[in-house]
């Protein structure tokens, strides 16, 4: 499945795209389909979005998981302070 | 230190005033991100992997306390409570909010201090040796040159769209503490007949192309340096090349047109800026290295130390430095305590490292390019003081140099550039070799690790380099022998096929094994390394 | 052609620009380009039948035009110095220094942005133009 996220234009915060709206959360990002390129674009311009972009990922039991760590890791918070992450059950070595 | 005058002032409060308005457009959508981009860069402000980053300049790695106590209340304000310093002597923020980095900028300017040109490609924040001004070695105070060279390098009208970012380094001693000659232009005060000037050096860095710079220009008067740097940054705007990023640096200018003649064409260029007025007159110099006068030190002190406790006698061997003046010395407060994070302070410790200084050293701190603190200059008798002060808030690590004082960039847990992390590789490496003794036993060694290719963890310049690489979407970390960012500047060679995170430790400790059964009188492990080579260090980690 | 902002008392030229090659062997003509990469220097003979140089900014992180503009105006070039291409308004404070006085944005900029920009910064730290009193100068009298 192919996935959209970016940053909050004023937060900063990573933020993933739910179909109706944006999420902090992974778990909650929809399959875009074709219509990524679109998306973007339409919510970049309406400063919804800030760098939003594309990533790959797998539909799993807890929700879609990225491919690429980087996208892992942005999902979950750095994993050397687990105090400030937002949600530490993402696995981010493959197993 | 340097103060701000009624210029000074003005021009960082424009600059807060101008970012505001920057901002304002961007958030309002009169600015597109593509346009506000090397706006925010100039201002130190990244989007990396989690929020926007600030990165906030330390000029010449100088701090008041006044200052220290700013960056806390930053971090406390603005951010979740910690700072990371940084290996550029500057100090990074991860999870700041656009819509406030204006009333950052503006409290930052009430302690006149800034973050301008943290990033983008033009001149960054000038670095220098730590010890400045209190070492036993130096010929002068590098500072007052590093300050002239940041108000010239401030909003320079010619430069603020080089070819690639620009780093500026300066020292005054033949030890160089701050990896010179890993910078785009380095400078070495050395004395000539009685006066002070500067050698030069330039075109080396460390990134995907790691070059010890050559020297371009054996003696420049104090009196001609704008000029003389201006020249090699126009030639270096003109020619530097502009195709490719990776091959922008003025390195790659310096190595492939050779060194000859890029100073050829530095000349030229000069002795034509020579004849525009562009240099200040020899009374700002004056002026600003007036800031710079010593403090009120005292005389007549005692140089005993009272080592009878054993904890603080084994933290004043590892962490204090000889002073030039007597009854005075330089203390290191270690940012890494075994398994932290390296460079990373809380709120209340840098609160803490304020206060002592502002108790203890004269008002004054200094942040070093290995990502730890300095009280620059501490009485002999206030040392125990001191240390117990560091150790109730875990800052009292004695482990200056050695092998758990390791430098990291925050690696692939903070920055969309990196490829792996670096973090847990460091704590990882730093719980292995906890024992004080052991490290002890092991000596000085360099530890540097870069999450990628663009080395902001110094990696080419360690004793022992880690460079963490993709491969095939798993981190992996390749390993580097017999660099160094020291006077005797050498880069480091790959020893061999890379690693997962545990491999890697388990590889350094065969390394360092080899080494202690091999080692010559007084050898450190580079010194080794140098004299036996690379094969028997691959024999033992690969055989 | 794009609308000239222009800070000059006399009217922004006309004439068509040509390139740096070709003015070599035009003796008429009297108003050049310069493309990123060419050497301003290469005019120096010639500056007395300039009228206008256009530097082209294809892209506004390429910075090469700024060396361009100062090294004609240290040359002692007087005559009209104009950005074209993709200059942004934060970029016009540091082009007029450089020695800019006519902007053709491939975008239009709204003249009272302009202003704005130019007056952002009280003072300078560096004596780029010739005219500037850099704050080393004010400081020492």
């Amino acid at each position: 499945m192919i996935i959209a996220t970016g940053n909050d234009l004023s937060t900063g915060d990573v933020i993933w795209w739910t179909g109706n709206g944006w999420s902090r959360h992974v778990g909650d990002a929809v399959d875009v389909g074709t219509e990524g390129e679109a998306i973007i674009e339409r919510e970049a311009a309406a400063r919804r979005v800030n760098v939003a972009y594309l990533v790959e990922a797998d539909q799993t039991p807890d929700g879609p998981l990225p491919h690429h760590i980087k996208e892992r890791i942005r999902a979950s918070g750095p994993t050397v302070r687990t105090d400030l992450a937002i949600n530490t059950a993402i696995p981010i070595v493959k197993a | 230190m340097y103060q701000y005058d009624q210029y000074d002032q003005a021009m960082v409060d424009a600059r807060v005033a101008d970012f505001r308005d920057q901002t304002r457009r961007r958030l309002s959508g009169e600015m597109t991100e593509e346009q506000f981009r090397p706006l925010r860069l100039m201002n130190g402000l990244y989007l990396q992997l989690h929020a926007y980053m600030l990165r906030v300049a330390i000029p010449y790695g100088t701090l008041s306390a006044k200052q220290m106590k700013m960056l806390a209340h930053i971090a406390r304000k603005y951010d979740k409570d910690y700072g990371h310093f940084t290996t550029r002597q500057n100090i990074q923020y991860n999870w700041i909010k656009l819509e406030d980095a204006p009333d950052i900028l503006a409290d930052l300017a009430t302690v006149e201090m800034h973050a301008i040109q943290t990033s983008g490609n033009c001149i960054r924040n000038i670095s220098a040796d730590q010890y400045a001004g209190v070492a036993a070695d130096e010929v002068a105070d590098p500072r007052p040159w590093a300050e002239l060279l940041r108000q010239w390098s401030s909003f320079h009208p010619e430069f603020t769209y080089l070819p690639r970012k620009f780093k500026i380094c300066v020292i005054a001693s033949q030890e160089d503490r701050a990896a010179m000659r890993l910078h785009d232009i380095g400078i070495e005060l050395v004395k000539r007949d009685g006066i002070v000037g500067a050698r030069v050096f330039a075109g080396g860095g460390m990134g995907r192309t790691p070059i010890v710079g050559p020297e371009i220009k054996d003696f420049v008067a104090e009196e001609e340096i704008i000029s003389y740097v201006e020249a090699c940054l126009r030639v270096y705007n003109r020619y530097g090349r502009r195709d490719n990023k990776y091959k922008a640096r003025i390195k790659i200018l310096v190595s492939e047109i050779g060194v000859d003649e890029y100073r050829r064409q530095v000349e030229e260029e000069w002795a034509h800026m020579k004849t525009l007025g562009i240099d200040p007159p020899v009374a700002e110099l004056a002026r600003i290295r007036a800031h710079f006068a010593d403090p009120a030190f005292e005389t007549g002190l005692s140089d005993e130390i009272d080592r009878s406790d054993p904890d603080f006698a084994l933290w004043v061997d590892s962490q204090v430095i000889a002073h030039r003046v007597p009854g005075y010395a330089i203390v290191n407060v270690s940012l890494k305590p075994i398994g932290g994070i390296p460079g990373d302070a809380s709120s209340a410790q840098i609160d803490l490292i304020a206060d002592l200084g502002e108790q203890y050293s004269f008002d004054e701190l200094r942040v070093t390019h290995a990502q730890n603190i300095v009280l620059p200059s501490v009485k002999k008798a206030d040392l125990y003081a001191v240390w117990q002060k560091l150790a109730a808030a875990g800052l009292a690590e004695a482990n200056l140099d050695l092998i758990t004082d390791i430098i990291a960039c925050p690696g692939l847990d903070y920055c969309s550039l990196a490829n792996a992390r670096s973090i847990p590789l460091s704590q990882k490496i730093s719980e292995r070799f906890a024992d004080p003794a052991r490290q002890r036993d092991i000596g000085e060694l360099k530890l540097k690790i870069s999450g990628c290719i663009n080395a902001c963890g110094h990696h080419h310049a360690g004793h022992i380099g880690i460079l963490g690489v993709d491969k095939r979407g798993s981190e992996n970390y390749q390993l580097l022998f017999g660099g160094s960012g020291a006077e005797d500047a050498s880069l480091g060679r790959i020893v061999g096929p890379g690693f997962d995170e545990d491999g890697v430790v388990d590889a350094i400790e065969k390394a360092t094994n080899l080494y202690l059964d091999q080692r010559e009188q007084g050898e450190r492990f580079l010194d080794t390394y140098r004299r036996i080579g690379i094969q028997p260090f691959k024999e033992a980690i690969y055989g | 052609m794009a609308d000239v902002i222009s800070f000059r008392d006399d009217a922004a030229s006309q004439e068509p620009a040509v390139s740096v090659d070709s003015f070599a062997g035009q003796s008429n003509a009297t108003a050049v380009r310069i493309e990123p990469g060419e050497d301003a220097r290469a005019l120096l003979p010639d500056l007395g039948r300039l009228s206008l140089v256009e530097v082209n900014f294809p892209a506004f992180g390429d910075g090469r035009g700024y060396s361009a503009a100062r090294i004609l105006r240290e040359a002692g070039y007087t005559g009209e110095l104009r950005a074209v291409g993709d200059v942004l308004p934060d970029q016009i404070l540091a082009m007029r220094r450089c020695g800019f006085d006519s902007f053709a944005p491939r975008a239009p900029i709204d003249p009272a942005l302009v202003e704005a920009r130019l007056a952002a910064y009280p003072d300078v730290y560096q004596k780029v133009a010739a005219s500037e009193r850099p704050i080393w100068s004010l400081r020492h009298g």
